[in-house]
């Protein structure tokens, strides 16, 4: 039996969840055909759109079904980038977090590359969090220059809490537009669109229990954003595309179920984190969670994600020897050709490539257990041990 | 016991993985990434490590059910391969990358990283076998001699071939594709890779001259006659006919081919065939795949990764070797290896510093 802590990756499906989809699956009907079918495809799609907007603070005209979390952060960056700068030409600065995941990394990187967009990265401290000075400083820069702000709600590594809705204000206060990737933030903590601040947000089914392939961008009404994806225009012709009945069931009532736990198992899930970190670094290796992180604490931290810093091992050592043990995890950074690459939010928070190296993120989700805790605590000795040997002779 | 596959994305090292399985072994796929530019290698045709490469090798070990990782060991492969394999170029001599890699990347680095995670044993889709001996394990040629690769392992010592499965050496190629075609591998019908891993288009000269740079120079023949010019004499290798591209043919009409190359007066020099063969050659860099000869010995030389067998008496003195063909062979260059068989057996090998042809009585 394996201890599955890799739900920053993705989290098993809610069986409530799996059982409305596999209703809603034997159904036909294209939510824009006029018939009766499509009437009753439409009527799913549109509860979905509301129940949605309703957990999130949003207003249903509010909600863009997209595939998912890539997609809608495509969207809000390069539609925003795009309108933007055809409103105004002097606009084509980003201000965007280092610590942003691939998505919106390089997105902006192909509109530096190719459509003469400008980017300040924004830093981060130790801990991983972005400073509103920072953000403040590089908006009033040269305020009239600014398309876009984006920096993400909670980060998918170290699971530090950016305080968007100090950002969004600054933003706001030069009338500029803000996006925030809060893929790792719905349903892990409390979200509310409106009252955030947040122009555009991002989120994901399969993060929170839903279905991989479904998603959503938030836009605020007013805000205008130049399509990725033409066709049909079936969601506000902003995005084209049949919409995916099944998905935004399922992506709904993910989030309404997580939504509607979290006041439970948000201090179930910091508990469990809290004492693998508090295992792990009494196991004497020095190891360290990487990002901040106080007991209890579930506001600046995700609930969920326990990051660890061990010295000496590649993570990737790491990671075969806890997959060999049945622990499946993650070093939390991106892969170049199957190689693991150094992690860019590590680097961010000033660690040495060697130290962002030995990296290991484990994650903790709905399914997730005291014993799942207990199990990692037992197998992780014996894998540093091999994984230092490992790192001395490769 | 514990083996990592290493698996090139190739047909052979897929079956290679596949028999590790069947023979009761807990395998995990290892590919190895030796490039260190992944975005650029993928625009070129072919390599053994290219991203189509990775991807293969990954479907066939998910097809196997098995583990697999992509382990980094490009800057080990830079140094101790490509820097190497020019610095041999540059001083004159011609390497064999294939041995080196063999030598310093799978049965070092790998296989070190692999005990020290708890592994025992390193398996590859090379066709050489493994016969344990009195002595402990023997290398030795491959059933199917046109494919054998027993000469790329000759510098494996009887600890590394100790830790060393080669799960293709009783089979035919032709085997190994009808294995896997059955098998149902994607990469059944996959062409055999051929050149230098790191020179994709084998232009190995044009490769050179991006890292030496142009040295112009003078090609004469084995009087001291200008006979040409070239753009670089570490381009140039013993027994080289194509490519010297001289302006007039020589008196006696006869092709002219590389003798030597000296590289400290940039000097190429062209002979008759005739002249080229040697019977004395002379290697250091010993490597054993087991108890080393003592006394004269009579064994069979191999000086080429697919050059067939040359008889001849050979003298172990310290840290050099010395063969005395029965027959003189041409086209023997510093820098190769001489891989020495006792039949079908591999003794060890060295590389070439030195050739020569015995005074005839």
């Amino acid at each position: 039996m394996s201890v599955y802590l890799d739900h920053a990756a993705t989290t098993p499906v809610f069986p409530e969840v799996a059982a409305a989809m596999a209703a809603q699956r034997d159904r036909v009907g294209n939510a824009s055909s006029l018939h009766t079918a499509g009437r009753a495809a439409r009527r799913v799609v549109e509860e979905s759109r509301e129940r949605l907007a309703g957990v999130l603070g949003a207003r249903p005209s509010e909600v863009v079904f997209t595939s998912g979390g890539t997609e809608s952060d495509n969207l809000a960056v390069a539609g925003v980038y795009r309108a933007r700068r055809d409103a105004d030409s002097r606009r084509r600065r980003l201000l965007v977090s280092a610590i942003e995941h691939h998505a919106v990394l390089d997105c902006v990187q192909a509109l530096v590359d190719r459509e003469d967009a400008e980017v300040d990265w924004l830093p981060c401290d130790a801990q991983g969090v972005v400073q509103v000075a920072d953000v403040r400083a590089a908006i009033e820069k040269d305020p009239e220059s600014v398309a876009l702000v984006s920096v993400m709600w909670v980060n998918n590594e170290v699971g530090s809490v950016q305080d968007v809705a100090a950002i969004a204000a600054e933003a706001r206060a030069h009338g500029i537009p803000m996006h925030s990737d809060a893929v790792q933030a719905v349903g892990h903590l409390p979200v509310d669109f409106l009252a955030s601040g947040v122009d555009l947000l991002t989120l994901t089914g399969h993060k929170v229990g839903g279905p991989i392939g479904s998603g959503a961008l938030l836009v605020r009404r007013e805000q205008s954003v130049v399509p990725l994806v033409h066709g049909g225009g079936q969601e506000r012709q902003v995005r084209s595309g049949t919409l995916d009945t099944v998905g935004v069931l399922g992506l709904s009532l993910a989030v309404e179920t997580a939504v509607g736990q979290l006041t439970v198992e948000g201090p179930r899930l910091c508990r469990l984190r809290d004492d693998l970190i508090d295992g792990a670094m009494g196991l004497g290796y020095d190891i360290r969670p990487g990002g901040v992180w106080g007991r209890g604490d579930w506001a600046s931290r995700s609930a969920g994600n326990a990051h660890l810093l061990v010295p000496g091992c590649e993570g990737d050592s790491l990671l075969y020897l806890l997959d060999a043990a049945g622990i499946e995890c993650s070093t939390g950074s991106a892969c170049q050709a199957g190689v693991p690459q150094p992690s860019h939010v590590l680097l961010a928070m000033g660690l040495s490539e060697r130290e962002a190296r030995g990296a290991l993120r484990l994650t903790l989700g709905h399914t997730s257990t005291g014993a799942d805790v207990a199990a990692v605590l037992a197998s992780l000795p014996a894998a540093v041990e091999r994984a230092r040997r490992a790192a001395g002779v490769a | 016991m514990r083996v990592v596959a290493a698996m090139s994305g190739g047909v052979d090292s897929a079956v290679a993985a596949a028999r590790l399985i069947d023979a009761g072994h807990a395998v995990v796929g290892v590919h190895l990434a030796l490039s260190e530019d992944a975005r650029a290698v993928r625009e070129k045709a072919r390599g053994c490590c290219t991203l189509e490469d990775s991807a293969d090798a990954r479907r066939v070990a998910d097809r196997l059910g098995i583990p697999f990782y992509v382990w980094d060991l490009s800057a080990r492969f830079r140094t101790e391969v490509v820097e190497d394999f020019v610095a041999e170029y540059a001083a004159g001599r011609t390497p064999n990358p294939c041995l080196r890699c063999n030598e310093r990347i799978k049965f070092a680095a790998l296989l070190d990283k692999a005990v020290a995670l708890g592994f025992d044993a390193v398996g590859t889709g090379h066709y050489a076998r493994t016969v344990d001996g009195p002595d402990g394990r023997e290398l030795h040629r491959a059933v199917d001699l046109a494919k054998d690769q027993s000469y790329v392992l000759g510098v494996l010592d009887a600890g590394q071939l100790a830790r060393a499965f080669f799960p293709l050496g009783g089979s035919t190629k032709r085997q190994v594709r009808d294995e896997a075609a059955a098998r149902g591998f994607a990469v059944a019908r996959k062409p055999d890779s051929h050149d230098i891993c790191f020179i994709p288009d084998g232009d190995t000269r044009g490769w050179l001259a991006g890292r030496l740079g142009e040295r112009p120079g003078e090609v004469v023949d084995e009087s001291g006659v200008v006979v040409g010019s070239h753009q670089g004499a570490y381009g140039y290798t013993v027994g080289q006919r194509k490519g010297l591209a001289l302006p007039r043919p020589a008196g006696d009409g006869l092709p002219r081919y590389v003798q030597s190359v000296d590289v400290v007066s940039n000097t190429v020099v062209v002979a008759p065939g005739e002249l080229l063969g040697v019977d004395v050659i002379e290697g250091d860099h010993l490597r054993w795949c087991g108890r080393p000869p003592t006394g004269a010995t009579r064994l069979v030389a191999q000086v080429r990764a697919h050059g067939e067998g040359l008889p001849g008496q050979v003298w172990v003195d310290g840290p050099t070797v010395q063969v005395q063909l029965d027959t003189s062979v041409r086209g023997v260059a510093p820098g190769q290896s001489v891989v020495l068989y006792d039949g079908t057996r591999v003794v060890g090998s060295a590389t070439i510093s030195a050739t020569g042809r015995r005074p005839r009585g």
